[in-house]
């Protein structure tokens, strides 16, 4: 009998390890971006994702800011949209029902005024079913207390990571800011403090101005910069943390392409976020996936594993 | 609710004023699955730059499986979008959000102004459609000057309303607004008007109506990054307090559901 090498028929082995977590590929999709994961049932198929990371959820509902939240600028866009969601209980009993029946990891995206709110939420998530993680937002620039201040004090960090830590009962992962002059620093904070992986990095603070009106375009004033006008600044904040802390990070910021998406395991990064792309191409994570796979196949690589961290650096 | 991501291929470019186009796509799941009032995002370019889709209501579909988006170039993304040649292949993503509520037994003042006018065409072919009776029903178009009005006319004359025409410097039909010709109207709270416009004819016309005890619905704009319901940046704040978000629970939404800065 003649063996036929049919690539169609190889499943190639793409599964990461996210602490103890171990997931079927590199692919999430990154906390406000993706809603509540149903709004995309319709356009793509949810099951080929990693993981989905929730639209933050809050102690108690927030109704966000108001317009304009969002503006597009060179290659990206600003948005402020204040963490508008519905809050811890509603978030269990309205949404959590279908994601646990998606079959693949469901990570929290949560956030706190003050860390006994970030506690207390991580407490209401316990023996929640269908729940693989938490990720700890303390790097929202969007709204006026708590979010980003904890998220540029190193021992801030490291204490809003323990009181999570201590009320959860699923794995821990800390999203950084970038808006700070040492993000080793902060992730060394945070791995100290117990965090299971880190993922970075959230939006970088920008501005945009109408000149016209001679007002700040966004009502917020500020807001968070996203897109590929990000990725040369994620990709280096994901090289420097993964070689300063032995936990798991996951990259994101402008990955649009599976390039972009290998670019960051190269990079150190054990898994992705997929962002702003979705906004775009509500597909894109899974077409990620199978360009990931096509990579690994096309690669002969043993897995998609042997290439986090392989970045070559010359030191001649 | 169907909605697809759509290759389509661009059958048609008109340039109806200075800066107004009407483009025709082929692109039948969307165009078959659309409803009066829905929109679609588009991306204007393959690039990095401009990085979001545009939305733009859905001005007509076609049977054949087309339909069609008229614009103004105002900005970057619309300036690429006019220099689009017949037979490029353009990514749409659509039919989004809830288009007109149709009221059947109801008779109808359509109002469109300026850009407002592209959803109302796909409407008035809708409400000819699903109506037997549309002696009382009015389509009233204005704009601020005859290239904004004059080029839609004739699509519009195609369903035997009445039709009023206004334009603000009275270079085209009546010197003023399309309120002027509304209240010239027997109007009573019988009546469905809709309309889509700039934010202050839409308060204008909403006014009338709230005096007038008459169905107001109205097809609002809002700058967005996704179109479903993702991003959350296109909210509005509603009489109740909360915000609403004009790609899921609109664009069209009943008038008094909003609040007017009069």
């Amino acid at each position: 009998m003649e063996f036929v090498d049919n690539r169609e028929d190889i499943f190639p082995d793409l599964r990461v390890n996210i602490g103890s977590l171990e997931i079927a590929n590199p692919v999430m999709t990154a906390s406000g971006t993706f809603g509540y994961a149903r709004e995309f049932e319709n356009l793509m198929n949810l099951h080929r994702l990693g993981a989905v990371i929730v639209k933050g959820i809050s102690l108690h509902p927030r109704p966000g800011n108001p317009p304009p939240r969002i503006v597009e600028t060179a290659c990206g866009m600003l948005n402020a949209i204040g963490l508008q969601n519905v809050g811890v209980d509603r978030f269990i009993s309205e949404k959590m029902d279908y994601l646990a029946g998606l079959n693949i990891p469901v990570i929290v995206n949560i956030l706190g005024d003050s860390l006994a709110e970030y506690r207390e939420i991580a407490e209401r998530l316990v023996g929640v079913p269908g729940i693989a993680g938490i990720e700890v937002n303390i790097s929202c620039p969007n709204v006026k207390k708590g979010g980003v201040a904890f998220g540029t004090d190193p021992s801030m960090a490291a204490v809003v990571t323990k009181a999570v830590k201590e009320g959860a009962d699923v794995p821990v992962m800390v999203k950084l800011s970038p808006n700070v002059s040492d993000i080793t620093l902060v992730a060394r904070a945070v791995e100290d403090g117990g965090a299971d992986s880190i993922s970075l990095i959230n939006t970088l603070i920008g501005m945009a101005i109408d000149l016209k009106t001679r007002r700040p375009v966004l009502a917020n004033v500020i807001g968070g910069l996203s897109g590929p006008a990000i990725k040369p600044v994620a990709l280096r904040m994901v090289y420097q943390v993964a070689s300063s802390v032995s936990i798991p990070v996951i990259g994101v910021g402008g990955i649009e392409t599976t390039e972009d998406a290998l670019e960051f395991l190269l990079a150190g990064a054990s898994a992705i976020q997929i962002g702003t792309a979705n906004f775009i191409n509500p597909r894109v994570s899974e077409e990620i996936v199978e360009g990931i796979s096509k990579y690994v196949v096309d690669e002969n690589l043993p897995s998609i594993r042997s290439i986090i961290g392989g970045l070559s650096i010359n030191d001649g | 609710m169907s909605q697809y991501q759509e290759k389509a291929t661009v059958s048609r470019v008109e340039q109806l004023s200075a800066k107004n186009y009407r483009l025709t796509l082929d692109s039948p799941d969307i165009s078959g699955a659309a409803k009066a009032g829905q929109f679609v995002m588009i991306r204007t370019g393959l690039a990095k730059d401009p990085l979001l889709r545009r939305p733009f209501s859905i001005h007509q579909t076609s049977a054949n499986g087309q339909f069609q988006i008229y614009f103004k170039v105002v900005g970057r993304g619309t300036d690429m979008l006019a220099r689009v040649k017949a037979g490029e292949i353009m990514s749409v993503f659509g039919p989004l959000g809830r288009g007109f509520r149709i009221k059947k037994n109801s008779p109808a003042i359509i109002i469109g102004g300026g850009l407002g006018i592209a959803p109302m065409l796909f409407l008035a072919k809708s409400i000819c459609r699903l109506k037997t009776d549309c002696s009382n029903d009015h389509i009233i178009l204005g704009g601020r000057e005859r290239s904004e009005v004059e080029p839609l006319v004739n699509d519009f004359r195609q369903f035997g309303l009445r039709l009023g025409l206004a334009t603000d410097d009275g270079s085209y039909g009546h010197q003023g607004y399309v309120t002027d010709l509304l209240k010239s109207l027997d109007l009573h709270p019988g009546y469905t008007v809709y309309a889509c416009g700039p934010e202050p004819m839409m308060a204008r016309v909403y006014s009338i109506c709230k005096s007038g005890s008459m169905q107001c619905q109205v097809s609002v704009e809002s700058v967005m990054a996704c179109g479903m319901g993702a991003c959350l940046g296109c909210s509005r704040m509603t009489k109740k307090g909360t915000y609403t978000h004009v790609c899921l629970n609109g664009p069209v939404f009943n008038a008094e559901e909003l609040i007017w800065n009069s």
